[in-house]
């Protein structure tokens, strides 16, 4: 089967035109600068001993599954990252403003973003989807 | 056929497809209220206060190491203030690396010294404060940032104002205090000269070329003192 010139055009014109509606192909990265980066830095380096770096990070490496509740919920209580500890409270362990408003799109999209930069990896899953978030974020409690 | 429409497929692309520039990635919530400093960098800074012209109360209060810091201690010496609490998730870890990022560049001078009053005496106590300090970066012997334990809350929101900042109790803060990111610079006489947002990269920046202004305006009073007598 032939494809007409037209038809190809149209074609290429709506597979384009989704994405630039949304806008969301750096959602990830404003997302970070808008909630993450203050603390943790514009290069995912952290503060000192006090709030731990997200660039490297093995901690993020070996809890790919809880990374969307920490998002959402922060942390509470000490834990090592890279070998150094830290013991702080994280942004959304009390705050009801922020973080624990951010979707399930918004959070793939966050999480997708640090886990392709600053030397870190997707985990085993691959890319992130909004139904593997989803998935997460339900199980949130059981953890 | 169909290459004769590419241009056209590709300026389309171009046009409605750009990064997305409009989200600022540093909204912190907090308005930028000041302006870069002016050109001329010889004038007096201002003097600054509701009450007009009149020095921050007196006080003594002990820091990360037990030692006593007062008004009396800092007599002579320009100091940079702000108000924190070691488990602020909040601003605090912000603003603190902003103020890390000044006391580096006079982290070697002894006439500059950086004081951050805990408004959470209670949970902040001298070994909490030494462990804030250290996991900062900051532990140095005799280091010139100095974390000073309050008495208590009500004493501390009070100093927070004389610092020409606020600090107050609010339940839906996080960390359950409300308060302000704002930097003072306080001169050898202990006159507020300066204020700055701790959040703001340009606001800290302004502050690390004004400290040697009034560094030279405290020698200034130095030498003329010891020429009178």
């Amino acid at each position: 089967m032939r494809l007409s010139p037209a038809a190809a055009l149209a074609a290429l014109v709506l597979l384009t035109l989704p994405a630039c509606f949304t806008n969301k192909q750096n959602q990830g990265a404003r997302l970070y600068g808008q909630h993450c980066a203050g603390c943790h830095g514009e290069q995912g380096e952290g503060i000192g001993q006090l709030i731990p770096p997200l660039a490297g990070s093995d901690y993020l490496a070996q809890h790919p599954n809880q990374l969307a509740c920490i998002v959402r919920n922060g942390l509470k209580g000490p834990i090592k990252v890279n070998g150094v500890d830290y013991d702080q409270l994280m942004l959304g362990v009390q705050d009801t403003a922020t973080h624990r408003q951010l979707s399930p799109a918004q959070i793939t999209n966050l999480l997708n973003f640090i886990e392709s930069h600053w030397g870190n990896h997707p985990g085993p899953a691959g890319v992130r989807t909004i139904a593997g978030t989803e998935a997460e974020l339900r199980a949130c409690n059981q953890q | 056929m169909l290459l004769k429409y590419l241009p056209l497929v590709g300026l389309l692309g171009l046009a409605s497809c750009g990064p997305d520039t409009a989200a600022s990635g540093a909204d912190t919530g907090v308005a930028d209220v000041h302006v870069d400093a002016p050109a001329d960098s010889t004038a007096a800074l201002p003097y600054l206060g509701t009450e007009g012209r009149k020095p921050v109360p007196a006080f003594s209060l002990p820091d990360q190491e037990g030692k006593v810091v007062s008004d009396k201690s800092l007599a002579g010496k320009v100091y940079v203030t702000d108000f924190f609490f070691a488990t602020c998730p909040g601003i605090c870890p912000k603003m603190q690396s902003e103020l890390l990022k000044v006391y580096k560049q006079y982290a070697q001078n002894p006439n500059v010294t950086f004081l951050s009053f805990t408004i959470d005496p209670e949970h902040d106590t001298q070994p909490v404060l030494a462990d804030y300090a250290r996991r900062l970066g900051v532990d140095a012997p005799n280091t010139t940032w100095r974390f000073l334990h309050t008495p208590d809350r009500s004493t501390a929101y009070k100093m927070a104002n004389d610092y020409l900042t606020a600090a107050q109790t609010d339940t839906k803060a996080p960390g359950g205090i409300a308060h302000s990111g704002a930097l003072a610079l306080v001169d050898d006489q202990g006159y507020v000269r300066g204020t700055y947002d701790g959040l703001n990269p340009r606001e800290t920046n302004r502050l690390i070329r004004e400290i040697p202004r009034l560094l030279a305006e405290a020698q200034a009073r130095k030498t003329a003192a010891t020429a009178a007598r």
